[in-house]
């Protein structure tokens, strides 16, 4: 069954009335085709209307939506021989943290991404895609495992944050982050990340700190989720609509910022609603953005790295 | 870049300044509710001396605590774009500066100096709990890269004294890659073969921890302070157990293996001299030649 959301429910109830009469005409009776027609046109206007301007609310509930597809969906379809690799070599495998060797369009890459999981089953074994220390020094290895080998790394990031436990912070959580965030930043290969999905601050930066910075039209990348900023700037996590507005956490916004490169359209009515044309479409930028990097000398990809980052916030937006 | 300086002379003249407070004369502990006489507590470093509590200090004191006579000089840091984001929730983010700059007297939440520890040479930066909690924006960011540069160019280490609870939310996505930028600074560093110390003070969480405060060569933290990555009352919603005593206070993270050593304030520039000595690499391995014989060795040969 699909999920909808709240703004989505005139949607749906013209899609319930297109699948009732649907099923009224089958036997052969009344030919309603027509007014099949025209409701199935209705629909499809009101998805567009609201797609088109989706608050920075209703994206984030879309970025987070149950059906959209999760980091192992765009492994799964855009890279071929995908060899999961495990561990940190210390503690512990966090599922969390999904990645491992493959070839992306022919060429032999390191993927990574964080991995929500898709049903209860999943989502508990992938934590919600919240990783703990061990996970971000997995993360590091297959960075450096990339940087070794002279593979381009690609990451896919789509997590609420890193996990705030007990045994999290005793293991050196903050480290964790840190170290990944510096291992991407010395890798003598390019690295491509994309937001797929949400952008949860300290534990998204630890994997996209990338030489190109791609976000699709419908995820967030935010610094703190709206609740929590809701709940510590106006003492009232109800208030997230207005805290998601405030934080300019929607694609168009850090695009405007000039903090990710380019946006990845998304099919009709958000990624969720038609996973396959989604996923073609990242690998398709994905591939044109990673292309120009390909020539470039190891210090040339760190320098640019390094300078990119340095760029942003010292200079204002247009 | 301009290295406008602002030469801070021998503290003599702020402690004549304090003295004009009457309603100072006395404080009170707050872990202890010992009553302290404010000058006492000020010889001290604001250290308890009945019970050793080590209260915050503002990124002022430690300057004048951390080097020689309490004599530096203050660099300039980069201006960065103002409120990006055009912020506001009750207040507006522009506001909320001016408030600060005006309680704290200072630009942003990162000062940087440099002058010497024990006749070493040495940057240090000290951020500013006060100053919106000490958050890392643009500015701090740039505050951090810009210390870094200063350390390379002096070829000097860098001690950092962080005090802050992380991000600067109203700076938005802007604030979270002052990450990365803040890790890059602590590259520059470790690229020239030069310390960087971090002293980790009470508070010290979030994104702050979780970028160049846990890249130093050393982690010294102060007795007590909590440093940490997630903020208590979010943990606690999340796994629904009660914390553990002592959790995320200095002391566990010295037996968790995240810090190297506790070391009380007032012993805090001895440590600092300590280990800038034992930390400068012999000449031989700057200049690439051998250092030049000692004139006793001279005449032996």
């Amino acid at each position: 069954m699909r999920h909808f959301l709240d703004f989505e429910k005139p949607i749906a109830e013209l899609e319930g009335k297109i699948e009732e009469l649907r099923r009224m005409s089958e036997p052969g009776g009344i030919n309603i085709t027509d007014e099949i027609g025209k409701l199935t046109e209705k629909a499809d206007k009101q998805l567009r209307a609201t797609y088109a301007r989706l608050t920075p609310w209703q994206k984030t509930l879309v970025a987070r939506h149950p059906d959209r597809p999760k980091a192992l969906d765009y492994i799964r379809h855009l890279i071929t021989d995908y060899t999961p690799l495990a561990g940190d070599r210390a503690f512990a495998e966090d599922a969390a943290i999904v990645g491992g060797l493959g070839r992306f369009r022919g060429r032999s890459v390191v993927v990574l991404g964080t991995e929500k999981g898709a049903d209860t089953e999943t989502r508990i074994r992938h934590n919600f895609g919240s990783a703990k220390p061990e996970g971000y020094r997995k993360a590091r290895r297959l960075i450096e495992l990339a940087g070794q080998f002279r593979l381009p790394l690609l990451t896919f990031v789509d997590t609420s944050g890193a996990f705030p436990g007990i045994d999290a912070e005793a293991r050196g959580q903050a480290e964790a982050i840190a170290r990944s965030i510096e291992a991407c930043l010395s890798a003598p290969v390019p690295i491509v990340a994309t937001i797929i999905g949400e952008g949860g601050s300290g534990g998204a930066i630890a994997l996209a700190t990338g030489n190109r910075v791609l976000m699709l039209e419908h995820a967030i990348y935010s610094v703190i989720s709206p609740e929590g900023c809701a709940s510590i700037l106006w003492r009232d996590s109800a208030q997230a609509a207005l805290a998601a507005e405030a934080l300019k956490l929607t694609a168009a916004d850090l695009k405007h910022l000039r903090l990710v490169d380019e946006i990845i359209a998304e099919p009709l009515g958000g990624a969720h609603r038609d996973p396959g044309p989604a996923v073609h479409a990242v690998g398709t930028a994905v591939e044109n953005q990673l292309l120009p990097l390909l020539g470039l000398e190891p210090e040339a990809l760190r320098v640019q790295r390094r300078d990119k980052f340095l760029a942003m916030g010292r200079e204002g937006v247009a | 870049m301009s290295w406008l300086t602002e030469y801070v002379r021998p503290r003599i003249r702020t402690l004549l300044g304090q003295r004009e407070v009457p309603e100072n004369l006395w404080s009170q502990c707050p872990a202890c509710q010992q009553m302290i006489f404010a000058k006492e507590l000020e010889k001290n470093l604001k250290v308890c001396p009945h019970c050793a509590h080590h209260m915050r200090a503002t990124a002022i004191e430690r300057l004048g605590w951390t080097f020689d006579d309490g004599a530096y000089t203050r660099i300039e840091l980069p201006k960065v774009p103002v409120d990006p984001l055009a912020f506001r929730d009750s207040k507006r983010y522009v506001d909320r500066l001016r408030e600060a700059r005006t309680k704290t007297g200072m630009e942003d939440a990162l000062i940087v100096a440099h002058g010497t520890i024990d006749g070493h040479r040495a940057v240090v930066g000290a951020m500013e709990f006060d100053f919106i909690g000490g958050s890392m924006g643009a500015a701090v960011g740039e505050g951090l890269v810009a210390a870094a540069r200063l350390a390379v160019l002096q070829e000097a280490p860098l001690i950092l004294y962080t005090a802050s609870a992380g991000a600067r939310m109203q700076e938005g996505a802007v604030s979270l890659m002052q990450m990365p930028r803040s890790v890059i600074a602590t590259m520059l560093l470790k690229e020239a073969r030069l310390p960087l110390l971090i002293v980790l003070t009470d508070p010290t969480t979030g994104g702050v921890t979780a970028s160049f405060a846990m890249l130093g060569d050393i982690h010294i933290a102060e007795p007590g302070a909590l440093i940490g990555f997630a903020g208590a009352r979010v943990i606690e919603q999340t796994v629904r157990e009660t914390l553990p005593e002592g959790f995320q206070r200095a002391e566990y993270l010295h037996e968790h293996g995240i810090v190297d050593m506790i070391v009380a304030r007032t012993d805090m520039r001895d440590m600092l001299s300590r280990l800038m000595a034992l930390l400068r690499p012999p000449a031989e391995a700057i200049t690439g030649e051998p250092a030049p014989a000692e004139p006793e060795d001279a005449a032996a040969a």
